[in-house]
């Protein structure tokens, strides 16, 4: 791998990762939950607010190979997939800060982060929910003509839901050009998947399915990157869908304010002794990299989200009267 | 020449999609059995006329067939959707209430979701308690959806085209018993959603009903019990929207409103139509439903939640005669 494409990688995970420790200490506070009491400080980032952190690797692996037309649906953990398909920080953060000029003008949050004009279809409350809305789509661009594709990524507890095999089945009949990404981070909530999933798992599931894959360790970004390539090379070449199993850990609790004290404190230490961008900044040294270059990356993230931070805080509120725009055309002001 | 002709409701529907997919390559068509011209033979002549890529042969994936036009739509299709029967739409109740109703909203407008659902409903040949339900209420209570409930080929033909046009999300609810029935289409007649039909004009009792609910009030209209009184009867079309201002003024002038329809009667959408002109008129409300009770199989206990006009003249004379 050339050093400029791991640099473009490393800036990719670092975004991310900078994003999400921003908006997690911005979630902090406000209304008691998990456990936590309740805070005088109100929280800038309301509501669930699911952290991808430690699994930044997989989102700019796979997003660094698909173009600006290309199509993604995400999971209720979304903000790396989004970040990865070239949306804008500061737009984001506005609208995990609920204001009006927000992605999603206030109406969406963290869970239902989107960026449509990068192609970015939205995250989703719904576990599995965005693998029918992905073979859809790509359903769409075949009999359209295009030469696009989709990505759809989801967890490994997904795996454990209807639509997986409803959509993995649909998209393998009609032949249709999709990446299906599982973002194994090995926990279901606050459950581990392993005990809850018969079988040898979601890449034996796609195989019997007749589906081609490879399995990543969802750490290493030139793996996924490596994987990834191979994989939409295949799929653009009118191959039929594909599916990349990456294996990953989340570093933090379902959401931001779950300390996810059920965990084995040791596991988790040895997770983050694998953090995908110290990994990462091994591989670039290896490479040739300096550790100025790595720095000037850091730093310039670092930037990225601070401006976005005062951005989102200087923004306006969404009006009262928002709360009735974007519903529906039919039945127009009979809505209240 | 002229633009009307006699046409069954499944005809009338198949023409409205079939003017419409000439007239928009966007369209397509995705469900069980479609191949074949679809379970009832509302799809008849499409698949020869636009093929296997428009109209689409689907697995036996209700979830996924409802998902994957949610993403159609995103990208760029109008697809109409077959459910085959309502009961089955429940196997893909995420798709439709968190995906396809939510979806432009919670993306705060960047996305559309244009597209038909079609969901039968209703009582049809003794074929029981999944396969008999009329589940529109259900769909009336959620933000994003249109539902419309068609009861006459005519309105077949214009609310299938009015609802490909209208660019929302549209649970499209055709009643089984209706496939057959003739009547004459005008297919220049252009419908607004959210436009009811005055089928009777009167001005002691008001009627709304809508879909199967609408043939035997007409024939109540003729029962003995009913001798002598004035009654209007309203075909509501479209639930929602609905037509609040023909029933409103209807009910301001005869002061008595009835709301019959074929599903359950309680919360069903008849509540709310009752509740809300009672709110706006201060008219007397009574409602007719189906007991509170899964349809079942044998004659006569189907017959037990089916309307009859015996059943809509009672609860018409029980109204007239209240203090």
């Amino acid at each position: 791998m050339s050093l400029n494409r791991l640099l473009d990688l490393y800036r990719s995970m670092r975004r991310i990762r900078a994003f999400e420790d921003a908006a997690e200490v911005a979630s902090q506070g406000g209304v008691a939950a998990w456990g936590l009491a309740t805070s005088a400080k109100p929280a800038l980032v309301r509501g669930p607010l699911h952290l991808s952190t430690g699994q930044e690797a997989v989102a700019a692996g796979v997003c660094f190979n698909l173009q600006r037309e290309d199509l993604l649906t995400s999971t209720h953990r979304g903000h790396g997939h989004t970040l990865a398909k070239g949306a804008d920080a500061a737009r984001m953060m506005c609208e995990l800060f609920g204001r009006a000029t927000g992605y999603n003008q206030g109406k969406g949050g963290s869970m239902h982060i989107a960026d449509f004009s990068v192609g970015m279809l939205g995250a989703n409350g719904v576990v599995a929910a965005g693998i029918p809305i992905a073979t859809g789509a790509a359903h769409a661009l075949k009999i359209r003509g295009l030469p696009h594709l989709v990505a759809c990524f989801f967890g490994d507890g997904a795996a454990n839901r209807g639509p997986f095999l409803e959509g993995l089945n649909w998209a393998q009949v009609y032949r249709l050009p999709v990446l299906f990404v599982c973002e194994d981070n090995r926990i279901s909530a606050t459950t581990p998947t392993a005990p809850m999933t018969a079988g040898a798992g979601v890449s034996a599931r796609a195989e019997a399915l007749g589906m081609p894959g490879l399995k990543v360790d969802g750490n290493d970004v030139q793996a996924v990157d490596a994987a990834a390539t191979r994989l939409v090379g295949e799929i653009r070449a009118g191959g039929g869908p594909r599916l990349l199993h990456a294996v990953t850990y989340r570093f933090k609790g379902h959401v931001s304010v779950d300390l996810g004290t059920y965990r084995d404190p040791a596991e988790v230490e040895a997770a983050k002794r694998n953090d995908p961008l110290l990994i990462t900044q091994r591989q670039l040294l290896a490479l040739g990299a300096t550790q100025a270059d790595i720095d000037t990356i850091d730093a310039s993230a670092q930037a990225e989200i601070a401006h976005a931070l005062q951005v989102a805080e200087a923004a306006p509120w969404p009006e009262v009267a928002d709360a009735y725009e974007e519903i529906m055309n039919s039945g127009a002001g009979v809505w209240k | 020449m002229s633009s009307t002709q006699e046409l069954t409701y499944a005809a009338a529907a198949a023409l409205a999609l079939q003017q419409a997919m000439e007239a928009d390559p966007h369209i397509v068509a995705l469900g069980e059995d479609l191949g074949r011209g679809g379970v009832f033979g509302q799809y008849r002549g499409l698949p020869q006329q636009f093929g296997p890529e428009r109209i689409i042969d689907t697995p036996i994936s209700e979830a996924n067939i409802m998902g994957a036009a949610v993403g159609m739509a995103l990208a760029g299709l109008r697809p109409v959707v077959e459910m085959r029967v309502i009961d089955f739409a429940l196997c893909a109740m995420d798709e439709i209430v968190n995906q396809a109703a939510k979806n432009r909203y919670m993306f705060g407008g960047q996305g559309r979701v244009p597209l038909v659902a079609r969901m039968p409903i209703g009582i049809w040949s003794a074929s029981a308690a999944q396969h008999s339900q009329s589940l529109e209420a259900w769909f009336t209570h959620l933000p994003g959806l249109v539902v419309a409930v068609p009861a006459t080929p005519q309105d077949n033909f214009s609310l299938l085209k009015a609802s490909l046009a209208s660019g929302d999300p549209v649970i499209y609810m055709e009643h089984k018993e209706l496939w057959g029935q003739n009547g004459p289409v005008d297919t220049s007649l252009d419908l607004p959603l959210g436009r009811a039909n005055v089928m009777h004009e009167g001005s002691d009792l008001t009627i709304v009903t809508w879909s199967r609910g609408v043939a035997p009030t007409l024939q109540a209209l003729a029962h003995e019990a009913l001798q002598g009184a004035s009654v209007e009867v309203i075909d509501l079309r479209t639930l929602w929207p609905w037509d609040q201002a023909t029933v409103h003024a209807s009910a301001a002038k005869a002061g008595r409103l009835l709301v019959v329809h074929e599903a359950v009667q309680v919360a069903g959408f008849g509540a709310e139509i009752a509740a809300h002109t009672a709110e706006a008129t201060g008219c007397r409300v009574a409602r007719l439903g189906s007991p509170r009770i899964p349809v079942g199989y044998a004659q006569v206990l189907e017959n037990e939640a089916r309307l009859s006009p015996d059943k809509i003249a009672h609860a018409a004379k029980a109204l007239l005669e209240r203090a």
